[in-house]
């Protein structure tokens, strides 16, 4: 996992700017209540993260790369979480972690790009409107005018945009490229192989090049927990998390990422302290990945995956999930796992819970142009 | 062949791609001739002077200075001539050739050679025959001096026997025989043994350019080759199984006529023109139809391109090829309408590219085939280098014109969305100028 790829600027070897460039956009309301949204971009596999294990239809299709017995740790109903996610484990444990299975959002296809474009606006088709659902939430709560908003990267990302007064927090010494240019390189190429998997690639060696990615995680964990922390700060904030796209060597990558967003996590909820128990954060990812492994010890662009909400008001210790099992016939288009639960419905729920504001009226607000039939209540407390 | 305005792919193809400036020009039948005014003043036998006498004065501030002023100009002027032509193909054609006939600034006396190499020992001679273009590579300054060609002495000439009286001991130097016969004419496989390595090397003794005489300033010679024939290795050579006993400079120049004409070096610059305008792996049939072309018009290089322009293999689009960091580079400021470039620029892009101006590594030139290039760093840096330069040189037009202008009917979908769908204007031009459309040609 990368916070974000701004890492590339090192021009002719002159200035010499590299390094984890974080992004998190804040938005301020006027509220105790900390909402954090964290994007998983590049398809995370809902799979390997909330593991299946009773599907034994998990180990044929996965093969080689099954996670084995040791690699996870069992939950309930035979779901097993990855070995990687130790803090989020722990927030399971005290139940305050829900995890939502077999998860998506309206959107069908397979492109990286289009997908996150609407799980951010909240919309049914990509590119339908400017404005994403976070920016609309801040219309539905309080506003608290006196407070400045904050920036932490230069471009704001689609879901904080819109009417409502968001800024972004950046730190000084690193100069940022063109966010907008990184983020649509892997859609320019996904007609091209060659260049596409050197991308990929290009941006595994930069990760190496930029030291030490735990680290990274660790630090924007910090940030994001003091900005939260802050008396007049904001309390909504987004945090973008890249490197899911695992068409090869997913079992090294996914660890890795994994153990950095729970690193993440694990910092975040350190540094809220007290504040922890007013807070919720949602994970969720653009789509999923084939439900069998490709030819390159990898998954394949997929549809339903799983989505995760942390925090001290979360009726945790729990896993959602309507499974409709991983046989052939049970996959949607015989490859992917069918999506059952609406991204839409668990955030109508979520917000609306936590806000104190009817789940409908959310979904209504938030998500008019793809309402959920399906609202996911009594996830919070 | 009646090359258009319209056509995109043509000039993608065989040129740098087409050029923002350069919209609309007139048909051009004969695209392999000067589109533009390339004449070029390097002040040359002046330069040389100056810096020999600055060596012998050991004023380093004053070399620095010519090195840097003469490759700057140079590079200012070859990147100024690429930007220029509306389509390319004849500067293409010159930056072929000065490949093939590699140099290297990585030698500092090259490096204030090297704008008069190109200009007057290539760019003036890629219309003429192989013949010609080859002897005037290998005579020029910059040659001699970066293949060691000045030091090589005929252990059995005049010159050795005044150093042995001396106590002194000179010899052969055999390394731009070698390189002549290996990169420039019959190459690797071309037949020919170590001995006869050695054998031209012979003949090639006396091989040297006018240096600047003390007490004079008359430098209008300085620069110029020059057959000294004191340091010609005496008696006759057995080259490739023939015996040449010509006297003096007749025996260099009967030999390299020998393999300039030679069929193994006909199939070699015909691999090679192939390779570098159609694909990495050649068709074999152009190939063939190059190399007969070369030997039935004894190496008429016009003759060549014409066969090229010709050839419906050099526009089938199941072949490609991945950009050079420098045709990447060519191409991506010609599509932003970018007119000249300050040298200083231009270093650090190469530089950050990976492909420095007349600097390969080694006399066999830079690769030519996308294994060499198309690595994961070389997509970053391409990025990279793609946002300072939209930022730097933001064109009125917007991003989907521009597109459509450059690509034509070779402009994808997916490009034109991801391109039209860009935060901003910026953001847009770079994603198109690292789009697989630009990568390759």
């Amino acid at each position: 996992m990368k916070i974000q790829r701004r890492d590339f600027i090192k021009y002719a070897g002159g200035l010499g700017l590299s390094g984890f460039i974080p992004s998190i956009s804040f938005a301020n309301a006027a509220t105790e209540t900390r909402f954090i949204f964290i994007i998983q971009r590049g398809a995370a596999d809902g799979l390997d993260i909330i593991n299946p294990r009773f599907d034994k239809n998990y180990f044929s299709l996965r093969g080689d790369m099954a996670l084995k017995d040791d690699e996870v740790t069992m939950l309930d109903n035979g779901f097993a979480l990855h070995n990687s996610l130790t803090n989020i484990g722990q927030l399971y444990k005290d139940k305050q972690a829900a995890f939502i299975h077999a998860i998506a959002t309206p959107y069908r296809e397979r492109s990286h790009f289009d997908a996150q474009n609407i799980l951010e606006l909240g919309s049914g088709r990509a590119y339908e409107f400017n404005a994403g659902w976070m920016n609309r939430l801040m219309g539905l709560l309080p506003q608290n005018k006196s407070t400045e908003a904050i920036a932490i990267s230069e471009t704001i990302p689609a879901a904080l945009r819109g009417n409502n007064k968001v800024t972004s927090y950046y730190p000084s010494n690193i100069k940022a490229p063109s966010d907008d240019l990184m983020v649509r390189v892997a859609s320019l190429y996904e007609n091209d192989p060659l260049l596409y998997d050197l991308w990929l690639q290009a941006q595994q060696t930069s990760k190496l090049a930029t030291g030490d990615e735990m680290e990274n995680a660790k630090e924007i964990g910090k940030i994001t927990a003091k900005l939260l922390n802050a008396p007049n700060g904001p309390r909504i904030a987004m945090l973008e998390t890249t490197g899911w796209d695992t068409h090869s060597a997913q079992t090294a990558r996914l660890k890795n990422n994994l153990k950095q967003i729970d690193a993440l996590v694990g910092q975040i909820k350190d540094g809220l302290g007290d504040n922890w128990s007013n807070t919720v954060v949602v994970v969720a990812t653009e789509f999923g990945r084939t439900a069998a492994a490709n030819g390159t010890q990898g998954t394949d662009h997929g549809t339903a995956s799983c989505a995760m909400v942390l925090g001290g008001k979360v009726k945790g210790g729990r896993i959602i999930a309507d499974w409709a099992g991983l046989s052939q016939a049970n996959l949607y288009q015989n490859r992917d796992l069918m999506p059952t639960a609406q991204m839409y419905g668990l955030l109508s729920g979520v917000l609306g819970e936590t806000y104190g504001i009817e789940p409908e009226k959310v979904a209504a607000n938030l998500f008019a142009a793809a309402k959920p039939d399906k609202i996911i209540k009594g996830i919070m407390i | 062949m009646i090359i258009n305005t319209q056509d995109t792919n043509f000039i993608k193809r065989f040129g740098y791609g087409k050029g923002l400036n350069n919209l609309n020009f007139a048909n051009n039948t004969k695209p392999y001739l000067p589109e533009i005014d390339e004449s070029y003043s390097s002040d040359f036998p002046n330069m040389i002077a100056n810096y020999f006498a600055a060596q012998k004065a050991n004023d380093k501030d004053k070399i620095g200075e010519i090195v840097k002023t003469s490759y700057g100009n140079f590079i200012a002027k070859r990147v100024g001539l690429a930007l220029a032509a509306p389509i390319g193909f004849h500067e293409r054609l010159v930056h072929f050739w000065s490949n093939h006939f590699a140099i290297s600034v990585d030698k500092r006396v090259v490096t204030f050679l090297a704008g008069d190499y190109e200009f007057s020992a290539i760019r003036h001679n890629i219309n003429g025959n192989f013949y010609q273009l080859l002897m005037a590579a290998i005579t020029h300054p910059a040659m001699l001096e970066y293949l060691d060609q000045e030091k090589s002495i005929g252990p059995d000439s005049i010159a050795a026997a005044r150093a042995a009286d001396k106590g002194k001991k000179i010899g052969l130097n055999e390394n731009l025989a070698r390189e002549i016969l290996e990169l420039h004419t019959l190459g690797v496989d071309g037949g020919y043994s170590q001995k006869d390595v050695t054998e031209f090397a012979k003949a090639l003794t006396g091989f040297a350019y006018i240096k600047p005489k003390q007490d004079t300033t008359d430098f209008s010679n300085v620069g110029k080759f020059n057959f000294i024939p004191q340091w010609h290795q005496k008696g006759s050579v057995v080259f490739m199984g023939r015996e040449y006993s010509q006297n003096g400079y007749n025996q260099p120049d009967a030999i390299l006529k020998y393999i300039a004409s030679h069929p193994a070096t006909a199939k070699h610059i015909a691999t090679k023109l192939a390779r570098h305008f159609c694909a990495d792996d050649p068709p074999q049939a152009l190939v063939e139809r190059l190399k007969n072309t070369f030997l039935t018009t004894n190496g008429d290089l016009n003759q060549m391109y014409e066969v090229l322009l010709n050839s419906p293999e050099c526009m089938d689009a199941k072949y490609t090829k991945f950009k050079t960091p420098w045709d990447w580079f060519i191409s991506s400021l010609r599509a932003i309408g970018v007119e000249n470039l300050d040298a200083r620029l231009i270093n650090r892009a190469m530089k950050t590219l990976g492909q420095e101006i007349l600097k390969p590594e080694a006399p066999k030139g830079y690769d030519d085939i996308q294994s060499a290039w198309a690595a994961p760093d070389a997509i970053e840096k391409r990025a990279e280098i793609s946002s300072l330069m939209v930022a730097k040189f933001m064109p009125p037009a917007t991003p989907v014109d521009i597109a459509k202008a450059i690509f034509g009917d070779t402009l994808s979908e997916n490009t034109l969305k991801i391109v039209s769908r860009a935060e901003s204007k910026q953001s847009a031009l770079a994603l198109l100028l690292i789009s697989p459309e630009n990568m390759r040609r």
